[in-house]
């Protein structure tokens, strides 16, 4: 095969744009295509039931703590971002912790605090959009903490359940 | 008195009636055009594209109109205030008055004239001043070298857009833009110059610098090359003048090929509307080619943008007049 009939092929090719009107076509098909974007904040997307988002303290469902202050995270945290005080014994023998704070802004997510807790107080929720003004709001206090805990239990619990057999 | 008013007064204030009513549809046709362009090169890509201002984002434009204006102008030290000011102006000005002499339908051009279309190379060959003076007037190397590529890109494309210009006028026999309209009533230029449509596309893309030949602002490399230095009003009078040169040169494209306000068919059902519905949907469609070019080609490099123009471009042109002319000679009978 002479290769000046494939130059002749080529020339011709680029002459009669047979590149773009091909191009042209596949940008129609696309043009059709269902749209890959998520219409964000109406529309999410899926989040797995081992997401690590924000942190919740749960309680038992009769309202009390479940936190007893062993300071497993607190030691296994990477990031050295949580702090606990714990307090006296109570009258029924248990601890509870006087201090629980997260410093959100330490937080690497890396979810070993919840692997760590013995039960299942402080977890990682779904919650992905706590963006805060300024640095104070994200210390996390126990109250604070608490709270995301009541705010997000049902999901919170769901997710919980999934992840039961593997765990 | 009253005959002065009557004779001179009258037409005078119709006139700008006429001006400002072409002006005003213009600048709102203007702003969505920019959205239909974001939205098809979206859709190129997979994306949505702006859809959060108003119904599906449809009042984007305006609400960048607004952020532009409320903007503060920054003019950067060492800058010549005066030229650097002018500039946008300039294009602005240039760009939207050339619509002056585009027949949107029979009879409406503002202005008739007979040299029409040199009026209309004439602008918006005049538009490269603009960008020049903004990129030298910025004091900024990376402003002067995107105004030095884009003045040599504008100037070379010029050569062969002439040149097309050309053809159309042996064919239709008319430096009028409205005789060169009705000349195609039997049959629009792009089928017998098709070669030469392609050609004028391919340049006015690179005439109004748009993607591919976008060289002048190419975002990845220049940021925004000429118009790096320019901030809030004077920016988007650029941008306004860059969008309306390239509708212009949309409009151009139809009435040069695509029988301006003709139907396609002058039979019941086409001939029902009017034409500036034609000329409208017409200008639309090769706002969508340009759009979707915008979308599918790569940016070109200098050297090869230079080589296309001068060396293929300039060459196809020039051959298109000889043949355009001979056929003609040759179908007419006699010189």
């Amino acid at each position: 095969m002479a290769s000046w009939i494939g130059t002749i092929f080529e020339k011709l090719r680029a002459f009669l744009l047979l590149d773009f009107i091909r191009g042209f076509l596949l940008g129609m098909r696309y043009f059709f295509r269902k749209k890959a974007t998520l219409d964000y904040p109406f529309e999410r997307g899926a989040l797995s039931s081992r997401f690590r988002g924000e942190h919740a303290l749960r309680r038992y469902p009769n309202g009390e703590e479940r936190c007893i202050a062993c300071k497993l995270c607190e030691a296994v945290c990477p990031a050295q971002a949580i702090t606990i005080e714990a307090g006296p014994a109570q009258a029924d023998g248990t601890r509870r912790a006087t201090r629980y704070d997260i410093d959100m802004l330490k937080c690497i997510y890396c979810g070993l605090c919840q692997e760590a807790c013995p039960v299942d107080a402080i977890v990682e929720g779904p919650n992905l959009a706590y963006a805060a003004e300024s640095r104070e709001e994200l210390i996390y206090d126990k109250e604070k903490l608490l709270a995301n805990g009541d705010r997000w239990e049902e999901a919170l619990a769901d997710n919980l359940k999934k992840e039961a057999p593997y765990r | 008195m009253t005959a002065f008013l009557t004779e001179v007064g009258i037409p005078f204030l119709w006139i700008v009636a006429h001006g400002a009513a072409i002006l005003v549809g213009l600048l709102i046709f203007l702003a969505f055009a920019l959205y239909m362009d974001r939205k098809v090169w979206a859709a190129v890509q997979m994306r949505r594209g702006p859809n959060v201002v108003g119904p599906f984002g449809l009042l984007q434009s305006v609400a960048d109109f607004l952020k532009f204006l409320f903007k503060e102008p920054i003019i950067p030290d060492g800058a010549n205030k005066v030229v650097f000011l002018l500039a946008p102006l300039i294009t602005f000005t240039l760009s939207l008055g050339a619509w002056a002499v585009v027949p949107l339908a029979e009879g409406w051009a503002l202005a008739d004239i007979n040299l029409g279309i040199l009026y209309l190379f004439a602008l918006t060959s005049l538009g490269v001043y603009g960008i020049i003076m903004g990129g030298w007037a910025s004091n900024s190397k990376y402003a002067f070298l995107g105004a030095l590529r884009s003045a040599a890109q504008m100037v070379s494309y010029e050569v062969s857009i002439g040149f097309i210009i050309v053809c159309v006028l042996l064919a239709a026999g008319s430096l009028n833009l409205s005789a060169i309209v009705m000349a195609q009533k039997d049959m629009w230029f792009i089928f017998p110059l098709f070669p030469a449509f392609v050609l004028f596309f391919i340049s006015a893309l690179a005439e109004t610098n748009r993607p591919p030949f976008d060289l002048p602002e190419a975002e990845s490399e220049l940021v925004a090359g000429f118009m790096v230095e320019y901030s809030s009003t004077p920016y988007l009078l650029f941008m306004i003048g860059e969008l309306a040169a390239a509708i212009l040169m949309c409009a151009m494209a139809t009435t040069l090929f695509l029988g301006g306000w003709l139907p396609p068919l002058d039979i019941a059902p086409f001939n029902w509307l009017p034409g500036f519905f034609w000329f409208f949907l017409k200008t639309l469609f090769i706002f969508f080619l340009f759009a979707m070019v915008k979308a599918i080609v790569p940016r070109y490099r200098y050297d090869q943008l230079m080589r296309l123009g001068w060396k293929v471009f300039l060459p196809l042109s020039l051959l298109m007049v000889a043949l355009t002319a001979s056929a003609l000679i040759i179908l007419r009978g006699g010189a």
